[in-house]
């Protein structure tokens, strides 16, 4: 039983990814393999990469890729790749980090080996058995797959990551990789810095009436461009003028659920709970102990918001 | 009752639209009193300001069920909404779809099913509600003119408005036959709108008194035969009485499920309280309230569409489903406990729009007149 | 160009759905059901390049249980111009459905197939890649802008961190993310001409195609509670919780 993992595609060290999708790899026991892809265009990139990956505690081989084609990650041409080394390696399963690369790549794979793939593993149960979300999280499956290869992809959030460092593990050149002539790489666009969406926001910093003032929430924009985070406020706050009604999170406001969110300053009125209990991490900062906010609070700090949200922003 | 693939379709088309474009700027329009143009404008795009009127005028063509659960959910989204969308549908297009002359049609039928122009219904008098033989609006011949003169009360889109269909008497020898009916521009000098009435809810929709001053229209503005206004007001009666059921049901149906998820969410004394038997008792009741309602209301629309005679049933609809819609609506707040009672939830607002369905297109009195005469 | 949409019967997105009591799944009997809202934006890109004088016939596909018609119908609706729905009752799982489709692509002969990039029932994010694999085609997935052109489309793809473009060679298939654009409502009188149009039931055993599942489902649990909360004693220790017990920044 051998997992061949493919690394999420980087020409600068170890991406966080590819650490927890060896996480989840290291769960089902057996050799882990990792094919470390992409296009150096006369550079170091993939090679240092697979260097890197090499030290990798868990690592036994290193697999690598470095062609053109293989640049941007082009599924059409990754896929035929992956499904040549799953072939001639024998592997028993693939796993790629559930990163928009792995989504795009995986499935094709899959198909391309007849087999399922499992998508966004959160748990490893057995070497044929995970545990998923569906339904957007509010309901959690246990899956058995009956295929000869388990393709699956990896919620990097649920797993640790393994260490960087305490591996040595061979590097050997894969061949295969050729233009299957189908897709292009025309260009690419980082986000601009801008703060995100409120209902769509990863990350919401939200202030209530703790704020004082509306010349206050310079100090919560600090901090949510430091995480890449939206501003949100309480009702309260919006009712004292601080911020305009678009910024209200709440029952009559936008109703949110990121994967953080951080009240400042606010007490926890219901109306507000309504619109943000369902996020999966709460922090509250709000020097009131006895505020409601902090019984659904996974993480409270109970302290003067004017002097703990500059020392946030400076620690993330 | 069951429906048909068709009307699903529409119901969830409305339903749809309501959740998403309608109910989520109901708190804010209740608290300026904006008229809602943009949403009946879209409201128009999708035809539901002429459901009942035919392609060929511009229309959706669809049957009277599909109006009313469309009613129902547009109610739901925001019940002043559906009121405007009520009065359009039912006493702004349908008379001029039944009884204008293909000119008359040709001018107004085609922008009012389209939602391009909105229609009023100039009926009530300051002196007259459901008497409409004791108007006192006069219209004289002059010429090849009409004069009008008068005041009209509770005047729904009297203010935005584009045309008003206006009941006037022509021959007062001739008691309700010395009635006729006018179609008005609104733009007609002499059509005035003389106060705009502060309401208790459905603020949105504008409820205005009209005064008409020496209003001039050529005698093609009349709709129908001399001495007809009588049988024009009355002839959709039912229909109207249906849709105020609908919106009863409607706002109802919203008011019972902000307080059924209220009920799940809010937990007391370590359960959420909808795990309360009092709590989930009274929901069980609200729920059953409503379905009784919808089915005596869509019972009342079958009838009508199949051109059976309706009167009875389209009253014990209204009668019931807007008694129905208070109690319910006072039972969510119940449920919300002082948050029911505070604007942060909409069922406070909900209750206060629902109250007039006890009242406009006929009072619950008048209902029972007309119940009880049926026996 | 022909275009073929791939859409699915899902509970709607609206209801809080609730984990069985015996564990094997959710509850869906009297379930309020729609389109997939990714399939729907699939369908309004499919009108859109169709209004555009870019396609020329939109063919719309489910693979699910008769019901699905109803999602079906929806779609002419808001535009398409017929419709095949591949009855079956088992379990629709990706691989399956890509097979199915597969097998109607090669029929149909489209020039491109927009799917919704994923489901909102299962989450999965497969059927697109699945069958653009299975048909040798390019893919552009999580899509927020698309360009055809002569024998080749634009996508701009919706990637970690940023835009991504690509260009595809034609025929291809392309899943959509929520920006691509905003899904109409279907009017009153589309509603009233869907149901003239075209719907044709095909049986999945007619097209040659096994939609056993590959993956059996062996339970289904509420997701974890919330855990009581912890008061932490300082900014330090709040960041060191967030990245190593939450490992959300």
């Amino acid at each position: 039983m051998t997992t061949l993992v493919i690394a999420e595609p980087s020409v600068e060290g170890v991406k966080v990814p590819t650490l927890t999708t060896l996480g989840a790899a290291s769960k089902l026991g057996g050799d882990v393999h990792v094919l470390v892809l992409g296009y150096s265009d006369g550079g170091q990139g993939v090679g240092a990469v697979a260097e890197a990956t090499a030290k990798v505690a868990g690592v036994a081989k290193v697999l690598t890729a470095d062609a053109a084609e293989l640049a941007h990650g082009l599924a059409e041409n990754v896929a035929p790749l992956v499904v040549g080394l799953v072939k001639s390696g024998g592997y028993s399963h693939v796993l790629a980090p559930s990163t928009t690369f792995g989504k795009n790549v995986a499935p094709r794979v899959a198909a391309l080996l007849d087999v399922a793939q499992i998508s966004d593993i959160t748990g490893v149960e057995s070497p044929d058995t995970f545990t998923r979300p569906i339904y957007a999280g509010n309901a959690i499956a246990t899956v058995q797959s009956s295929d000869p290869v388990k393709v699956a992809t990896v919620r990097g959030t649920a797993f640790e990551a393994v260490a960087a460092t305490g591996g040595s593990a061979a590097v050997e050149a894969a061949a295969g990789a050729a233009d299957a002539g189908l897709s292009k790489f025309v260009s690419q666009e980082v986000s601009k810095s801008e703060r995100p969406e409120l209902t769509s926001a990863r990350v919401i910093v939200s202030g209530g009436r703790g704020m004082q003032s509306g010349d206050n929430f310079p100090l919560l924009e600090a901090l949510a461009d430091k995480l890449g985070a939206a501003v949100g406020a309480s009702r309260a706050a919006v009712d004292a003028g601080f911020v305009p009604n678009d910024y209200q999170v709440g029952q009559t406001g936008k109703i949110v659920a990121p994967e953080l969110y951080i009240a400042v300053g606010i007490s926890g009125a219901i109306q507000h709970l309504a619109g943000m209990k369902d996020s999966k991490v709460i922090v509250a900062i709000n020097k009131d102990e006895e505020a409601p906010i902090f019984q659904i609070a996974d993480y409270g700090l109970v302290a003067d918001l004017f002097k703990a949200v500059p020392e946030l922003t400076a620690e993330v | 009752m069951l429906i048909t693939e068709e009307q699903a379709m529409v119901r969830d088309m409305a339903r749809a639209f309501a959740r998403e474009r309608l109910a989520p700027g109901a708190a804010e329009r209740d608290r300026t009193s904006a008229f809602p143009a943009d949403e009946l404008k879209a409201m128009g795009e999708l035809g539901l300001m002429g459901m009942l009127v035919p392609e060929e005028w511009g229309g959706a063509g669809t049957d009277i069920l599909s109006y009313v659960l469309a009613i129902e959910e547009i109610a739901a989204g925001d019940g002043a909404i559906s009121t405007i969308m009520s009065v359009h549908n039912s006493v702004g297009c349908a008379p001029i779809l039944k009884f204008g002359t293909p000119a008359q049609k040709e001018r107004y039928l085609r922008a009012m099913a389209s939602g391009q122009m909105l229609g009023a219904f100039c009926l009530t008098e300051p002196q007259a509600g459901s008497d409409a033989s004791a108007l006192k609006t006069r219209a004289v011949r002059d010429g090849d003119h009409w004069v009008i003169n008068g005041a009209k009360q509770f005047i729904t889109n009297g203010q935005n408005a584009g045309v008003a269909l206006v009941f006037a008497v022509t021959d007062p020898a001739a008691g309700k036959k010395g009635i006729s009916a006018f179609l008005v521009p609104t733009d007609t000098p002499g059509y005035t709108v003389a106060r705009l009435e502060h309401k208790l809810g459905q603020r949105c929709s504008d409820t205005a008194q009209i005064v008409f001053d020496n209003v001039r229209v050529p005698h093609e503005a009349m709709l129908g035969e001399p001495g007809q206004g009588y049988r024009i007001a009355l002839a959709n009666l039912e229909g109207g009485r249906i849709g105020i059921a609908a919106q009863s049901v409607g706002m109802a149906q919203a008011a019972f499920n902000a307080a059924r998820d209220y009920a799940r969410e809010r937990t007391s004394m370590g359960v959420a309280i909808i795990e309360h038997q009092a709590v989930a008792f009274r929901l069980a009741d609200m729920a059953t309230r409503i379905e009784a309602a919808r089915q005596l209301m869509l019972h009342a629309a079958s009838l009508r569409q199949a051109g059976q005679p309706c009167l009875k049933e389209a009253s014990m609809a209204k009668l019931f489903a807007s008694e129905m819609a208070e109690r319910v609506c006072s039972d969510a707040i119940q449920t919300f406990g002082g948050y029911g009672y505070v604007d942060d939830f909409p069922v406070e607002r909900i209750y206060r729009d629902v109250r007039v369905c006890q009242i406009y297109e006929g009072t619950s009195d008048i209902q029972k007149l007309v119940i009880s005469r049926n026996l | 160009m022909k275009v073929l949409v791939a859409v699915k019967r899902v509970v709607d997105y609206n209801v809080k759905v609730r984990v069985k009591a015996d564990g094997m799944g959710v509850e869906t009997a009297n379930v309020k059901m729609s389109m997939n809202p990714f399939d729907e934006i699939a369908v309004e890109e499919a009108v859109r390049l169709k209004e555009a004088g870019k396609a020329t016939e939109i063919v719309v596909v489910s693979v699910g249980p008769t019901q699905a018609q109803e999602t079906l119908r929806t779609a002419l609706a808001m535009g398409a111009d017929r419709a095949i729905l591949v009855q079956t009752d088992v379990e629709t799982q990706s691989l399956g459905v890509a097979k199915a489709l597969k097998a109607l692509a090669e029929k149909e002969q489209p020039g491109l197939v927009i799917l919704g990039k994923q489901a909102i029932d299962d989450d999965a994010n497969q059927t697109g890649q699945m069958l653009a694999a299975l048909l040798g085609w390019a893919q552009g997935t999580f899509a927020s802008k698309v360009v055809p052109a002569e024998g080749t489309i634009a996508v701009t793809r919706e990637i970690d961190g940023g835009l991504e473009t690509v260009e595809l060679k034609l025929p291809a298939v392309v899943t959509t993310d929520l920006r691509l654009n905003e899904p109409r409502y279907a009017s009153l009188p589309n509603i009233m001409k869907a149901k003239k149009k075209p719907l044709e039931t095909v049986d999945a055993a007619s097209l040659g195609v096994d939609l056993t599942p590959r993956l059996k489902t062996l339970k289904v649990a509420e997701p974890p509670k919330r855990a009581g909360g912890v008061k932490v004693g300082s900014v330090q220790e709040l960041v060191a919780k967030l990245k190593t017990e939450a490992r959300v920044i």
